[in-house]
């Protein structure tokens, strides 16, 4: 497996006492998306931060395509683009010229064809001579990721690039992110909308608290925890469960009204259709079926209680 | 691609960015400075100069000219180095800059080279104005440009410091209010400290404008309060001082990074 980015044991602990990483341990793959999904404080802007060099880390190492992060900065840091949550811009500076000044700041020389097509990508052609305080906010996000993007990085990190974005653009960003990781740019983004993990990531990792709890391939997170529960509800109560369907996992739930049924989705053979034939057999009606696929945020929910139960 | 030894596009693009903001500004810039130096000329070349001739030989309305392009000097680089850093960390755009693969020096080159720029700009336009109102003739013209320059570079770092220190835009104005100002008053810009009585004129000896003032003076008549090796000497150790302070910022983070 070929590793881009590298983290060993870092740790943060601000000035205020407050520990926001506790030792998080991860390796990113060359050209991958990955997703950090956490809830709001988590720890996943300090570990961006610390990685981008915007944050200093209280322990462990980054190693950056080989380079260490905070000894070999130069290298690293060329090779890293960040998109801030915050939409801090230069409000009176045009378009064209924040994306120049960002490509000259990483030291790399003018190119204004890249620059252009840059602009193009971002659907900002037509505002490129625009003054930053006058764009939307969709379009100053759109500027920060032209920014970030500027000097043509390996990296590219998105913080929460969801925040306060319409769902139109947010359809745009996961294209252009689509397209670079086409080009072989490794994304990471962090995110706290389990949507956006699962539509777009190739692995997820799960942060809460300054822990990284998991990281696992999205489809494989899925299979392992993607359950899905169908809920039969009858027209008369059931007592106990007739022991002819003891081949089906099922329990009572509402003083026997309803029997639902744990199955797994991804299955060959699921199991629904030969107990809908059973039921009526054992003369048990029923008025109507519902079903539940367990999202991202159940498994989410699930992982961050197991954790809270075990600190217990 | 790898960034070399030497971020030389990164530097040249704070510059840059630093010098359009002066730019968009110009006539503030300009205009203001060469308004406020008339005033002087006017209230203490007219007032005062019509009662007292000569300073040491020199005409008073020559002897204020380094005095007021010091005052300004100082005063324009201190704001124009504290703004051009507060301003990103106000923003919050400060973030790229701590991100890129810009080292400590680099930066400082940049913020401190372009906010430098402007007060000698202004110090020399400065200068082009006070020909307007005296005669006016430099013994020492490299001796003069070399003051200008390290002159503006010094109080530029002193403003970065200043910058990068500031919670909120009230301390970005207190130093140079509360402190700079005042002392370019006390340190002889409109008078010589040898016409102050004890001990006035040792207690200036501990302002460090008088040195600056001084030596600036020397270099366009030849004489000054202090000599000119001491003055020379004064402002190594201040351009040092703060190119060490501003070392150790970038070393710890200080206010910078959490």
């Amino acid at each position: 497996m070929d590793t881009i980015l590298s983290l060993a044991g870092v740790g943060k602990t601000y000035k205020s006492g407050h520990q926001a990483l506790r030792s998080v341990d991860l390796n990113i793959r060359r050209g991958e998306i990955f997703a950090l999904l956490g809830p709001n404080g988590a720890g996943k802007t300090t570990l961006i931060g610390i990685v981008c060099g915007t944050i200093s880390p209280t322990s462990g190492t980054i190693t950056v395509d080989g380079h260490d992060a905070v000894r070999d900065y130069r290298p690293a840091r060329a090779k890293l683009g960040l998109v801030p949550q915050e939409l801090s811009t230069d409000q009176f500076t045009s378009v064209r010229h924040t994306m120049e000044f960002s490509r000259g700041l990483f030291g790399r020389a003018p190119d204004r064809a890249y620059i252009d097509q840059l602009l193009k990508d971002l659907a900002l052609w037509d505002k490129r001579d625009n003054k930053l305080r006058e764009l939307s906010g969709g379009m100053k996000r759109r500027v920060l990721i032209g920014k970030a993007l500027a000097h043509e990085p390996d990296i590219l990190f998105l913080d929460e690039p969801s925040a306060g974005v319409d769902v139109s653009l947010r359809r745009d960003m996961w294209r252009l992110i689509a397209r670079l990781r086409e080009r072989g740019t490794t994304i990471i983004l962090t995110t706290h909308y389990i949507e956006e993990a699962e539509e777009m990531a190739d692995r997820v990792g799960v942060i809460s608290k300054g822990e990284l709890l998991l990281v696992e391939e999205k489809q494989a997170l899925m299979k392992k925890l993607g359950k899905r529960e169908m809920d039969i509800l009858l027209v008369e109560p059931l007592a106990a469960i007739p022991p002819e369907l003891s081949e089906w996992d099922l329990s009572l739930e509402e003083e026997g009204h309803s029997l639902r049924y744990a199955f797994d989705a991804q299955a060959e053979h699921t199991g629904i259709p030969s107990l809908l034939r059973k039921l009526p057999e054992l003369g048990i009606a029923f008025k109507d079926l519902e079903t539940r696929k367990s999202s991202l945020e159940d498994i989410f929910v699930g992982l961050v209680s197991d954790q809270r139960e075990q600190a217990a | 691609m790898s960034v070399g030894a030497f971020n030389g596009h990164g530097v040249w693009a704070i510059y840059k960015f630093e010098m359009a903001r002066a730019l968009r500004t110009i006539w503030q810039s300009v205009a203001t400075p060469v308004i406020t130096t008339s005033l002087y000329f006017i209230v203490f070349g007219g007032a005062i100069g019509s009662r007292m001739q000569q300073v040491g030989g020199v005409d008073y309305g020559s002897f204020i000219v380094p005095g007021l392009i010091m005052l300004t000097l100082l005063t324009q680089s201190i704001a124009n180095a504290s703004i051009g850093i507060y301003f990103p960390k106000f923003t919050g755009t400060i973030y790229e800059l701590l991100s890129a693969p810009v080292s400590a020096l680099e930066t400082v080159i940049g913020f401190v080279g372009a906010a430098a720029t402007k007060s000698l700009v202004i110090g020399l336009i400065i200068l082009g104005t006070s020909t307007l109102f005296v005669d006016l003739h430099v013994d020492h013209p490299a001796a003069m440009i070399a003051f200008l320059l390290l002159t503006a570079l010094t109080f530029s770092m002193f403003g970065f410091i200043i910058g990068i220190w500031a919670d909120g835009f009230e301390q970005l104005n207190i130093v140079p209010a509360l402190l700079v100002t005042p002392l370019t008053f006390l340190g002889g810009a409109f008078y010589s400290i040898d016409m102050l009585p004890e001990p006035w004129r040792t207690v200036s000896l501990f302002n460090p404008v008088v040195y600056l003032v001084s030596g600036f003076r020397w270099s366009f008549f030849g004489q000054g309060d202090v000599s000119i090796g001491v003055s020379l000497g004064f402002i190594g150790a201040l351009l040092l001082l703060c190119l060490g302070a501003i070392t150790w910022i970038f070393r710890t983070g200080y206010r910078l990074k959490p």
